[in-house]
């Protein structure tokens, strides 16, 4: 039992660790900043507004230590949500190890190194498709050898269901995904390792309140992943064949609208994953119930923790064998799912299995998640508090103004900045720039060279940085920008609301001259996609031309960008909670650049801060509880509606660099 | 309100490049006051305003989705940066029919500093016009090759339709992937016209790339186009055939009669213009576009579109 934590510093995520384990918990679960997810040191330029934010920020040894302080690794079994740099994580955690007198032999725990999914869902990658496969299966081949308690992966479907994944979708490109990652071990390690490696294989799937479908597609998974193991790879053993699988259950359903409602969605979503005892989760973690509002504090991730503790010791859900068998209802339920599971992954493998067909699954997925929101607008799939029954007293858990979330300190990042600096100028440089010239020649051999992870857990030796360390592999390997799946999403059916929108889109091509350009970005290293592609293709379904630029840009990237195409309106998206600091700073680029249409943000932000926001100079701020895209859309026509007209007749339609100009920024709203 | 034409003209003219974003806004916009901006504009970069033809370089590049367009694109910048060359790209998507709306990802799929001034890159929708192109397009070409030392227009699609490329550009460069066939019979049944330059994506695939380059080159020998290159290029690093590629659309506009081929391109494009205005029964009005070509080939040769395209409206009353 766990809940997912880790924020800020080293320090203080250590701190809390030592809480939760007072308190009963029994393992750990680490969560890391984006900065660390993508291989960036804390003074990168990408890493403004970021560190410390969603996770904690470990650059080097010395992090990882102080993370582990007093903490016994021998005994410990750690989670670690690492993918892209999940190799250079459990390098530090190895050196960690040593230095509290642990051989790697001994350790327990999982990486979650799973980089299919962050092409398709997450977008916390670091290098393109072909050689992130290959990091992943020298990985796999070194703990198989080194480290055989480890579980080196752990295929995520979570993500894809959060993207938008019907329960089909995530069987089959969950399946398709271990298919990728299995057959490039298989190349790296002896013939009689596979099974081994088989079954070290662990997945993350998601369980959303749908309880009763969700557990049947538990069950398909557990069927699909025997056959698989005993035709394609040869595996016998009963115990390398069983289906290992941790769960969170699903985020995406959370509201922001009466968030205590998620308490009761949460503990149905748990039943998903425990009911039936022969697709029962090994591992569960909850998420907090205010998580659609910002990071969880400490009583928010006890009150998760609690919960799993009255299903385990106060009911009787474990005390009897598996309460499905011979029930007609779940067995068909099962058999459809294989199915089409088993249609989807005949697809995948015709696009040459799962990392060529990122591409199709992520527009797949993006059509999926639009016909969802679209359900929740039109009211067809009701959400309790949000689309139907959303009268409400006050609540006396949000009431409080200060709001009821843990707000990471600004000065932070300063400090951790100066940290990193201060570990370099104290290292032993030459040993640093040695290994990581020993890894930049491990990386150049194409096939059959040694083993990745030796010259990575040998520059985490010598006290190279997270940074240091994927600067030398994307020298290497180079960089990669995934597919964003929105190109290729299909049009939406026009209903009465998008017709009508398409009316207003077209007087108001009239009135600008040409089609209302948008842009649409998400500025730092946040790459949970799905709010700004939806955007995205709902403008471009509104008749409106889209500049989707994706994920991971800096504020200068975005204001380059509105300049050269001529936008007339740019929105953003940010889920990481560095909104504060990265959003004025776009601003600001924009001025430079003598842009000076209105902007719109979205994401989760705090209520206080939405005021903040809109003095930096922001039109609006959109939040989940705002699910009606095509009301936001309507919003944004009538901001660019109005601005038009403001330039057409006052005097402030000032020519920057000749453009027909609107007012600043900062009057934008007050216009509308 | 209306942005002064001839200011943002005159800026071009004198190469300054931050006079791109707001001149390519107004010359994309139909309202009739830009439209008449539009024409100060062109004007000012006309060839009679310039005393010769617009300096840059205008290279169409053109291949279905997925032949690598974009990742050739970004080598292909890289190579001309170095080199200093200022690039301007407009890239061309589909618009979505149903809606009028369209999404633009190019930009996101191409590698460039976005502190380098020295290059534009600008997306459009193909609107609702055959050819794939924006019907902007063509001017902003016209005006961007005022300013800028190469000027790119990216198209999607092989096949019907997209020959208006040829009409704007001084090189056609066309994409294929390894083992696209498509491309093949379309230029052997002249579905497609030849281009100045063919580019097999990919070469790091090895025999394939090999095998479709011998085939288009034998393809072309047997249309008596044997003069076109055909070039393999890998964009993964190491990347190979870039410098090649860069050298033969080069040496292929050296071997142009440029002002010949513009001029051709704008009254051919006047004529487009003014059907799409007029219709059929202008064109009738005219006495066939027999006669209104011959009315444009009799008109000074430094003329801008809007300026012949003003001759037509005139002739027709």
């Amino acid at each position: 039992m766990r809940t997912y934590a880790g924020h800020s510093t080293a320090k203080a995520s250590n701190e809390l660790y030592r809480r939760n384990l007072e308190k009963g918990q029994t393992g750990l679960s680490v969560a890391f900043d984006l900065p660390t997810q993508t291989g960036y040191d804390p003074d990168d330029e990408l890493a403004r507004g970021e560190v410390g934010k969603v996770g904690v920020s470990i650059s080097h040894r010395g992090d990882m230590a102080a993370l582990m302080d007093g903490i016994p690794l021998a005994e410990m079994n750690t989670s670690m949500t690492i993918n892209a740099t999940a190799a250079w994580l459990l390098a530090l955690y190895i050196v960690a190890a040593e230095d509290q007198g642990v051989s790697q032999e001994q350790l327990q725990g999982t990486t979650q190194n799973d980089i299919v999914k962050e092409f398709l869902a997450r977008g916390t990658y670091a290098f393109p498709p072909a050689p992130s496969m290959r990091l992943i299966a020298d990985m796999i081949a070194y703990t198989v050898e080194h480290v055989p308690k480890w579980n080196p992966i752990n295929i995520c479907s979570y993500h894809l269901q959060e993207a938008g994944a019907t329960p089909v979708q995530e069987i089959a490109y969950a399946m398709s995904d271990a298919i990728a990652v299995l057959d490039a071990v298989r190349e790296r390690v002896p013939p009689d390792r596979v099974e081994q490696v088989f079954g070290r294989i662990s997945f993350f799937v998601n369980a959303g309140v749908r309880f009763v479908e969700e557990h049947a597609k538990l069950r398909a998974m557990s069927i699909l992943w025997e056959e698989l193991g005993r035709e394609r790879y040869g595996v016998e053993d009963p115990r390398h064949l069983r289906f290992r699988y941790g769960v969170q259950v699903n985020s995406l359903g959370l509201t922001e609208a009466q968030p205590e409602n998620n308490v009761q969605r949460i503990v149905l979503e748990t039943l998903a994953v425990t009911l039936g005892r022969d697709a029962r989760a090994r591992a569960i973690q909850l998420p907090a119930w205010n998580e659609a509002l910002g990071l969880p504090r400490p009583w928010d991730q006890q009150w998760s923790l609690r919960i799993q503790q009255v299903l385990a010791f106060e009911t009787d859900i474990l005390d009897y064998p598996d309460i499905f068998t011979g029930s007609e209802v779940m067995e068909g339920l099962v058999a459809e799912m294989l199915e089409g599971a088993r249609a989807e992954m005949a697809v995948v493998a015709e696009h040459g299995g799962a990392v060529e067909a990122v591409p199709y699954m992520k527009a797949a997925m993006v059509d999926s998640q639009r016909e969802r929101i679209r359900r929740i607008e039109s009211g067809a799939q009701v959400v309790v508090g949000q689309n139907r029954f959303t009268e409400s007293e006050v609540s006396p858990l949000t009431a409080d103004a200060e709001g009821g979330i843990l707000v990471v300190d600004p000065a932070l990042e300063a400090e951790q900045i100066e940290a990193v600096r201060q570990w370099r100028s104290q290292r032993d440089q030459d040993a640093v720039d040695a290994a990581l010239a020993a890894l930049a020649a491990l990386a150049r051999e194409q096939h059959g060279g040694e083993n990745l992870m030796i010259g990575t857990i040998a520059a985490a030796r010598a006290g190279a940085t997270t940074g240091e360390w994927a600067r030398t592999l994307r020298g290497v390997f180079g960089s990669y920008r995934a597919p964003t799946g929105v190109g290729e999403a299909s049009a939406a059916p026009a209903d009465a609301e998008l017709s009508e929108l398409r009316g207003e889109v077209s007087r108001l091509t009239e009135q600008l001259g040409r089609r209302p350009k948008i842009l649409v970005g998400k500025p730092g290293l946040d790459g949970h996609s799905n709010g700004a592609e939806q955007i995205a293709v709902r403008a471009r379904d509104s008749g409106m031309d889209v500049v989707y630029e994706g994920i991971r840009l800096t504020p200068e990237q975005i204001a380059s960008s509105a300049l050269q195409e001529g936008v007339h309106v740019i929105g953003l998206s940010i889920l990481s909670g560095s909104h504060r600091e990265l959003i004025p700073a776009v601003i600001d680029a924009l001025q430079r650049a003598g842009v000076t249409v209105p902007v719109v943000v979205g994401g989760i932000i705090p209520e206080q801060d939405v005021a903040m926001l809109e003095r930096a100079g922001v039109a609006a701020v959109y939040t989940p509880k705002d699910f009606d895209i095509t009301q936001i859309m309507r919003d944004i026509v009538r901001l660019v509606g109005a601005e038009a007209e403001a330039s057409a007749n006052g005097s402030e339609g000032v020519q920057v660099n000749g453009s027909a100009a609107v007012k600043g920024p900062a009057s934008a709203h007050g216009s509308a | 309100m209306s942005a002064d034409g001839a200011a943002l003209g005159a800026r071009l003219r004198e190469r300054d490049l931050s006079a791109a974003p707001a001149a390519l806004n107004l010359l994309e916009s139909t309202t009739p006051a830009d439209r008449e901006q539009s024409a100060r504009l062109l004007r000012e970069v006309s060839p009679a305003a310039l005393g010769a033809e617009a300096p840059g370089h205008v290279i169409g590049v053109t291949g279905p989705p997925g032949a690598g367009k974009s990742t050739l694109l970004s080598a292909l910048l890289g190579s001309w940066r170095d080199d200093g060359k200022t690039v301007a790209m407009l890239a061309v998507d589909p618009s979505s029919r149903r809606s009028g709306g369209s999404l633009l990802g190019d930009r996101a799929r191409i590698d460039f500093d976005p502190a380098d001034r020295g290059v534009l890159i600008r997306s459009t929708a193909a609107g609702e016009r055959l050819g794939g192109l924006a019907w902007a397009t063509r001017a902003a070409a016209q005006a961007l090759a005022a300013a800028f030392d190469v000027v790119v227009i990216e198209t999607v699609g092989v096949g019907q339709g997209e020959t208006e490329i040829a009409d704007l550009a001084d090189t056609v460069a066309v994409v294929v992937q390894p083992g696209s066939g498509d491309v093949l019979q379309f230029l052997k049944s002249g579905i497609t016209e030849i281009p100045d330059v063919l580019v097999v994506t990919k070469a790091d695939l090895g025999q394939i790339a090999m095998r479709t380059r011998r085939d288009l080159s034998a393809a072309l020998r047997s249309l008596g186009a044997s003069s076109t290159p055909v070039l393999a290029v890998s964009s993964l690093s190491p990347p190979s055939g870039i410098d090649e590629l860069v050298q033969a659309l080069s040496e292929h506009r050296s071997g142009l009669d440029i002002p010949a081929r513009r001029l051709q391109a704008r009254r051919a494009g006047a004529l487009t213009d003014f059907a799409v205005e007029h219709g059929e029964r202008g064109l009738r009005a005219l006495g066939g576009r027999r006669a209104a070509a011959a009315l444009l080939d009799a008109q000074p040769p430094d003329l801008e579109v809007p300026a012949l395209l003003a001759v037509l409206e005139q002739a027709l009353g």
